[in-house]
């Protein structure tokens, strides 16, 4: 018998994929997107709160945020927001009764849905 | 007779106030075999001081939760070469959410507590309730006494340690109770005050992973999305004024 000293239980245990099923993707991703445009809305308040800087500080924040890699981020939010927005809107079905037994593919559909949506924008933003 | 697998099982163990850690015990046995019998092996040829829970090895009783390999399974019936293969490891932990006993052995007195103040009984009365579902075995004549077993929930835990809700709050009444208070029938007001909180139906994160680790197939989660159906329409109904069922059937 060998023993082995770690810790087992900690809190990534709530966004554990593994053996979980499709429900728990979806309770994962719609905590992480939650989180994520949690955060952007900080963000966002800081960046409007440049407005107060004058004009001088609000367009050379502006022309940062015109970086490849700010667009890659707002292309996330996109993402994060229609994961989040079109998730939510299952989960409400399904309190009402409505797809409780078709979540499975309802979530499947509505994330088709969300990579459809989430190409178009990109391409839009890409062609911009 | 199949051939016999070398297995690594990794038991976690907790005695009194020490910290979780992990024994690991080497283990020659059938691929056909399942997870409680090679628990039960190790208790009976490595350590007699492991403790854990087991009744009627036919997924009645559920006593004999636990994850394996990170995955709520009622052991007996969870087949070795489901969950590995030859020379691979089972790592086996007690349920979550609920308070260890020792080291595979969990307290479900939390879950038995909250499946009676849902007045969900582990037997029902024949002739108390003829009219749904008795009345099928009571025509059958399955029983001479005057209380038959007709609810599917085996009270196993195994909803409680794989919902986030519950690991969120200990305050949570539970994907089983909850589910209990839907076999009860009508929400009466009494029921009512306990799953209509923020602590009842309305705390479900709709993961629905009880309903897929449910080794008798009772669906929590459907029910606890049945519930909240319920428990709309008659706030709707109170809103504009109308009767709801509860009131009709009174």
């Amino acid at each position: 018998m060998n023993r082995i000293f770690q810790k087992p239980d900690n809190a990534i245990q709530w966004f554990d994929p593994r053996g979980r099923q499709l429900g728990y993707l979806a309770f994962i991703l719609n905590r992480i997107t939650g989180m994520g445009l949690a955060l952007y809305l900080l963000l966002h308040l800081i960046m409007l709160g440049k407005l107060a800087q004058g004009p001088q500080a609000y367009n050379s924040f502006i022309e940062t945020v015109h970086h490849p890699v700010f667009l890659f981020g707002e292309l996330l939010v996109i993402f994060a927001a229609l994961i989040h927005g079109l998730n939510g809107f299952r989960i409400i079905l399904n309190s009402f009764g409505i797809g409780v037994e078709k979540h499975k593919p309802l979530f499947t559909v509505l994330m088709i849905v969300t990579l459809l949506c989430g190409i178009y924008f990109a391409v839009r933003m890409i062609a911009r | 007779m199949s051939q016999k697998w070398s297995l690594n099982i990794e038991v976690q163990r907790q005695k009194g106030q020490e910290q979780p850690h992990f024994d690991r015990f080497d283990l020659e046995i059938s691929p056909d075999a399942t997870v409680l019998d090679a628990v039960e092996m190790i208790w009976a040829f490595k350590d007699c001081s492991l403790c854990f829970g087991h009744a009627c090895h036919h997924s009645t009783c559920g006593a004999c939760g636990m994850r394996v390999n990170g995955v709520e399974k009622l052991t007996c019936i969870t087949l070795i070469g489901d969950v590995t293969q030859n020379g691979g490891t089972i790592r086996l932990q007690p349920l979550r959410n609920l308070p260890v006993v020792s080291d595979l052995v969990v307290d479900l007195t939390p879950l038995y507590h909250r499946m009676a103040q849902v007045k969900h009984p582990s037997v029902h009365p024949i002739e108390e309730n003829k009219g749904v579902a008795n009345q099928q075995t009571a025509q059958q004549g399955e029983s001479d006494n005057s209380y038959t077993r007709l609810a599917d929930c085996i009270e196993c835990g195994l909803c409680i340690s794989v919902c986030p809700a519950a690991m969120t709050s200990p305050a949570y009444v539970g994907p089983a109770a909850l589910a209990g208070a839907h076999l009860a029938g009508v929400i009466d007001q009494q029921i009512c005050a306990i799953v209509d909180t923020k602590n009842g139906v309305w705390r479900c994160h709709s993961a629905y992973e009880c309903s897929e680790v449910c080794p008798s197939h009772v669906q929590p989660a459907h029910r606890i999305m049945q519930m909240r159906r319920q428990l709309l329409s008659q706030r709707i109904r109170r809103f504009f004024g109308l009767q709801t069922f509860h009131q009709r059937k009174q």
